[in-house]
Parts: structure tokens; sequence; C-alpha cells
């Protein structure tokens, strides 16, 4: 039995003048501690299905398991990173990072010292009383990773959270949180559009098509590339291998698409 | 840190700025000095008529005299209460229905065209209704000041609340965050700023409702003693109470000006 299962999961949006299928049976599984990246053009419907994986929205059709249950009837939390890291320009670093299990009504008083752990584990000790405002882009995200690890989150999911950043932040970041999601046994779903960061990071890719979206292709990351760091793994030739092979299938489908709509 | 750092030419950038402040401020006095005096001098030589127009000093002494009898603080004071009764009021009043309407798509798309109306209307000509149904005396004075300001808040306190990053309600959503925690940790710290500029406008706002309710109405109050004046034909009167309302109405606009100022700085 897989730690995540999707089975069949299609939504559909709908307005008074349109319903638009954005999603069409999608189904897969991921491992334990396994990190999956969903690749795609912009408009696929990969963030559609992040927010269906972390119950924002609630599909039109199939279901989600999580360990074999339903995951509506888990009282887990999931953590949801987004393009930017979205920290409350109003609170305080340490603020940030509790909020959530203060949202989720499990806050315990030991709870600032795990925060403050949490922050020194990725590398920031002296901010807990600063601003956001105060950080640079790298270490604001640093600190939405913290938050996100705070409520110990069952699933990861991971919304483009580098694409905001400059290439070395990018880099740096990715190796870190990398190695991060590791140390923590996390399993994690990234979406991003970024094919090196796609094999750096994964376990396995599934490359995804548009109109509506759906999974085109699952493609695994080589045994070696995978257990390397991201930055190592880009050096690879078989790193080089499968960018080209993902390059050329997703041009591919970019002319079928392009043929479709014309 | 930045480390201080100097230039020759810095000083006189300083010192050029200095000097460009000071020529406002001279600016500033000069105009006040002028129109006072310009008053005076035509009121004086009969330009204007000082029956009408009366003149500083005339308005200066009843001043005087009106600050030694003690009536100034008197009328003053029930005004300042009205005022800002009607201010807190309404503008309190307005948050809580924009709370509503962003609370509630259903709420807000049914009560849409009456908000519409309701804001279009002008609110002073509810004045003898509210007076009838209120009674003469403060309540219905302090409901003038409160009504018009309102319906105007409410739409621009609801349309801040649209404003701020649907993200960070992703956020708190992504940890199972209700509705009204989402209003709580996002929507209202992050409309601050436009709630606060509301704020200077209900001001503004509420002078008008509690001066026009003691036209319309009152026995006592700022507003009662231009009426009172204008029916006497006392215009020095009229100009007394005048002068005061617009003093004291700077005045509350630059107290709220450094409320914001404050408040600001401490969000950052």
């Amino acid at each position: 039995m897989s730690y995540l299962e999707l089975a069949s999961i299609s939504h559909y949006y709908f307005n008074e003048k349109h319903c638009t299928h954005a999603l069409d049976n999608i189904s897969f599984q991921v491992e334990k501690g396994h990190f999956i990246s969903l690749l795609g053009p912009s408009g696929c419907g990969k963030t559609t299905l992040l927010s269906i994986i972390a119950q924002l929205i609630s599909p039109t059709e199939g279901t989600i398991k999580l360990k074999g249950l339903p995951i509506d009837q888990h009282n887990i939390s999931i953590g949801y990173m987004l393009q930017q890291d979205y920290l409350f320009p109003w609170k305080t670093i340490l603020d940030n990072v509790c909020i959530g299990p203060k949202i989720r009504r499990e806050w315990v008083t030991g709870d600032y010292d795990k925060a403050k752990a949490l922050l020194a584990k990725v590398g920031l000790t002296d901010v807990v009383n600063k601003y956001p405002d105060q950080l640079s882009g790298g270490m604001r995200q640093r600190v939405a990773l913290a938050r996100t690890l705070m409520t110990d989150p069952a699933l990861l999911l991971l919304d483009e959270p580098f694409s905001a950043l400059d290439f070395q932040t990018k880099l740096i970041l990715e190796a870190f949180m990398s190695a991060m999601l590791k140390d923590y046994q996390k399993t994690s779903l990234l979406v991003t559009h970024d094919i090196g960061e796609a094999i750096a990071m994964s376990d396995d890719i599934f490359l995804m098509r548009a109109n509506p979206g759906s999974i085109h292709l699952h493609i695994p990351v080589p045994e070696h590339v995978r257990n390397l760091s991201p930055i190592e793994a880009r050096k690879h030739p078989e790193y080089h291998q499968l960018f080209d092979q993902i390059w050329k299938e997703m041009n591919q489908l970019d002319t079928e698409n392009d043929a479709s709509l014309v | 840190m930045i480390p201080k750092t100097t230039h020759p030419s810095y000083d006189v950038y300083l010192q050029r700025l200095a000097r460009e402040k000071r020529l406002i401020k001279c600016g500033q006095f000069i105009i006040f000095i002028c129109f006072f005096l310009f008053w005076e001098v035509s009121s004086r030589l009969h330009w204007i008529d000082p029956l009408i127009f009366s003149s500083p000093s005339r308005v200066a002494n009843l001043m005087v005299r009106y600050l030694l009898d003690g009536s100034l603080w008197f009328h003053m004071r029930i005004t300042i209460f009205e005022t800002l009764a009607g201010f807190f009021i309404g503008t309190i009043a307005g948050i809580i229905l924009a709370f509503f309407l962003w609370y509630s798509k259903r709420f807000s798309a049914i009560v849409d065209p009456y908000l519409v109306v309701f804001n279009a209307l002008p609110k002073v000509a509810l004045g003898p209704i509210i007076i009838v149904a209120l009674g003469p005396g403060y309540s219905s004075i302090i409901t003038m000041g409160a009504i018009i300001c309102v319906i105007v808040s409410a739409l621009v306190v609801y349309n801040g609340f649209h404003e701020v990053d649907a993200n960070y309600i992703k956020v708190l959503q992504s940890f199972g965050a209700s509705k009204w925690q989402n209003f709580k940790e996002a929507i209202l710290p992050a409309s601050l700023p436009t709630i606060i500029s509301t704020f200077k406008v209900n001001v503004g706002l509420s002078w008008v409702g509690v001066i026009v309710g003691e036209f319309l109405v009152a026995s006592k109050g700022l507003g009662y003693l231009i009426v009172y004046g204008f029916q006497v034909f006392n215009f020095t009167l009229v100009l007394y109470s005048l002068v005061l309302i617009a003093f004291l109405a700077a005045l509350m606009y630059q107290g709220v000006a450094y409320f914001e100022k404050w408040l600001l700085k401490k969000l950052r």
C-alpha cells in the first residue's frame, strides 16, 4: 500500500459562462519519504492539483487516500509552500513560525522552543524578534519552511517555492531543502516548470500536459542521480541525458497543443 | 548597520533643505497675516459691510468675553462631544458592516442595491426624520454625525478587505484556519492602513453631520450659535463659531493624522 494515493482525480471549474475542464483522470501513488515533481507548462493544472491535495478545494471526481484512508478523515496537517514566502509582515519571525499550531489550536508552551530550534535548523538564530522585511528573500523562504515544518506535516506541497528567488539563492535553497526533507523523512510534492529543478530534487517526475491537465508521462529519476545533492546532480551526465529527454517531450507537447488550438 | 559617511556637498544639501522649509513656513505665515489684516482693514474702511462680515477684532473681543464667562467652553464641549461620538459610532459601525459584507458573499450580494441607494442619498436629508424619530437631543445629532459616514466607510473598508493578497488566506487555510481566523490574522491587520485612511475622511464628514444636526434642532453647540447669530443678525457670533469650528476640525484631523503615523510606524 502506498503512502499517498490519487485515484482518478478530475476537476472542473464552473462559472456563469464556462465550465472549464482543469484536470482529467489523474492517478498516481507516492511512497513514504519520496520526493515527487509535477512538471508541466503553465495552465496544466499543477496548482489546482496541489490545492486539491491540500484540501483547499474538493475535486469534482476522484478520491485521495493517505495511508489507505480518505485524506479528509485524518486529523493531519499538510504543509503548503507558495511561490513567495507570504510571511505576515506585521508579525515577528517567531510569531510567523508559530502561526500553524496557533491556528490549529494545538498551541503548547514548549512550542516557542520548538520554533527556535527549527529556525536554528534552517540556519537562522538571531532573527526571532525581527520582522520579515528585515530579511533577504532566501532567508524569508527558509522561515517559511520552518513555519511549514512547525506542524509536523504528513505531506509537504511545494508550489514553485524557488521561482521568485535569484538563481544562486535558488540553487543553495534547493540543496538545503532537499537535505532537510531527507533528514525529516518528509513525503513531498513539488510543482515546477523548471526541468532542471525537477530532476535535481526528485525521485519521480510526472510530466503533465494541458487542456485538460493530465499526466503525460511518469519518469523515474535514475538511482545514482537521486542520491546526489541537487548541486551535484546537476553535474551528472545522466542528468543532462534526462534533461534532453524531458525537453524534447515538452516541446512535442507544446507543438501538439499549438496544433490543437489552431 | 550602514556606516555613517559624509561629504561636503551633503551639508550644502541639508542647508538647502532647511532653507526650503523656512520659505514654506514663511509663505504660510504671510498668507495668514494678510488674510486677517485685509479683513480688518476692509471692514474698518467699509469696503465690506462690517455688519455682515464683522472683523477679526470684533470676533476676538467676543472670543475673549465668551472665554471669560465660560460659554465658549460650554458650547464647544457639546459640539466636540457630539462630533467624536458620531465619528466613533459611524466608523465602528462601518467597519462591522464591512466585516459582514466580507464574511457572507450572499449577504453582500443581497444588500448591494440598498447600499448603492443609501450611499448616493444625501444623508443630511434624513435629518428631519431622525429628529422626529429620536427626539430633539444629543442622540439625533450624534446619529446625524454617525449616519453620514457609516456607509461610505463600510464600502471603502470592504474594498480594502478584498484587496488583501489571497495567498495570505491560502497560507492560513493550509493550517485549517476558520473564516474568523482568516479575518483576525490576515484581513484585519493587512487592511489597517485602509481603515485609518477612512478615519481621516470621517472626521470631516461627522463635522458636517453634527453641524447640520445642530442647525435643525439644537439649543446649544457651535452649529446652534451659527443659526442663532444668523437669526438675530449677529454675524460676529456666526464668524466666531466658524473660526472655532475650523480650528477644532483641523485639530481633530491632525490628531488622526498623528495617530495614523504612529500606528503605521508600529505596524511598520
